[in-house]
C-alpha cells in the first residue's frame, strides 16, 4: 500500500462487509506532539471477543474461501513502522472503531494520499451508506488522558 | 480532489436518486473488487475509471459498486460485470484504458471483451 488512503479503502471494505450504514473517518494531525491519528468508526455488526483477539493476525480471516486476512495487519504494521500503533475497539452489535497513531514526521510514515477523494469514490459506489470525513490539524499539545480511551 | 464534509452528503443525495436501479431494474452492474490485493494493485484507479466512464456516458442505468477480494489475488485489479439476464463476466489485470473499452463495448454495447476476461486456464495460481 503506497499511502494511507489505500489502507482506508481496505478498512472501509471491512466496515461495508460488516453491514455498516455509517462510516466515519477522522484524520487528526498534532504537530506539537508529532502525532497523526487516523480513526475509522463504523456501526457495523462488530466482533465478538474471540474474533477481536485475532483481528490483527494476518493468517486469520472471517471471510470464507481464503486463508489470510491482511488488511488490518498491514495497517497495524504501517502504524508500528512509524513509531505508533493500532487500537481496535469492537463489540458484537456495537460497531468497530480503529484508532491508529503514526509518528507524523517519522521517515517511515506513509503519506496520507488523497483520503477525501478516495472516500468520495466510495460514497458514489455506496450511496446507501453515510460516509463522514473530517481532517483537522490540532496545534496545541494534546492531553493524553483525553485522547486515550479504553 | 479535495472534498468538504458537505460534499459527501451531496454525492449521497445525487446517487440515491438512482436507488431504484439498485433494486434490480438497472441495465448493468459493475462490481470492482476492493480486497487488500486489489487495492494494492490499483483498484482505486479502476473504480475511478468506471465512475468517470459512467458520468461521461450519462449512463444512469449502470450501477457501479464495490466488494471484497474475488479470490484470484494475482489477477487483480478485477471487476465483475453483469448485464440484466446474462451470466456475469470477470475481467482481470485491469487498467483505466481497458476499463474505458470494457465500458463502451460490454456495459453499453452488450458485447463482452473476451481478451480481457478471465478465461479458461487463467485461474491458475502460478
Amino acid at each position: 500500500m503506497e499511502d494511507l488512503a489505500l489502507h482506508v479503502i481496505d478498512l472501509i471494505d471491512n466496515s461495508l462487509a460488516a453491514g455498516a450504514t455509517r462510516i466515519a473517518v477522522r484524520v487528526e494531525e498534532r504537530p506539537g506532539a508529532d502525532r497523526l491519528l487516523v480513526q475509522i468508526a463504523d456501526n457495523g455488526h462488530g466482533m465478538d471477543p474471540e474474533t477481536l483477539a485475532r483481528a490483527l493476525d494476518p493468517f486469520f480471516t472471517t471471510k470464507p474461501g481464503k486463508p489470510v486476512g491482511m488488511g488490518l495487519a498491514l495497517f497495524a504494521q504501517a502504524a508500528r513502522e512509524s513509531g505508533g500503533g493500532l487500537e481496535v475497539e469492537s463489540s458484537l452489535g456495537g460497531g468497530t472503531t480503529l484508532r491508529a497513531v503514526f509518528g507524523l514526521s517519522h521517515p517511515d510514515r506513509k503519506p496520507l494520499g488523497d483520503i477525501s477523494g478516495t472516500i468520495g469514490l466510495l460514497q458514489q459506489a455506496h450511496p446507501q451508506v453515510a460516509f463522514v470525513f473530517d481532517h483537522t490539524i490540532v496545534e496545541e499539545e494534546p492531553n493524553e488522558a483525553q485522547t486515550r480511551r479504553s | 480532489m479535495k472534498l468538504k464534509p458537505e460534499d459527501l452528503d451531496k454525492i449521497r443525495q445525487r446517487m440515491k436518486s438512482t436507488s431504484s436501479l439498485r433494486e434490480g431494474a438497472g441495465k448493468a452492474r459493475v462490481n470492482v473488487h476492493l480486497g487488500t490485493c486489489g487495492i494494492a494493485s490499483g483498484a482505486r484507479e479502476i473504480l475511478k475509471a468506471f465512475l468517470d466512464a459512467k458520468a461521461e456516458a450519462g449512463a444512469q442505468d449502470v450501477l457501479i459498486t464495490t466488494s471484497g477480494c474475488a479470490g484470484l489475488c494475482n489477477k487483480e485489479p478485477m471487476a465483475t460485470i453483469e448485464l440484466a439476464g446474462e451470466a456475469p463476466v470477470k475481467y482481470i489485470e485491469l487498467t483505466p484504458e481497458k476499463v474505458r473499452r470494457i465500458f463502451k463495448e460490454h456495459v453499453l454495447g452488450g458485447r463482452a471483451v473476451a481478451e480481457y476476461a478471465l478465461a479458461l486456464g487463467s485461474e491458475r495460481i502460478s
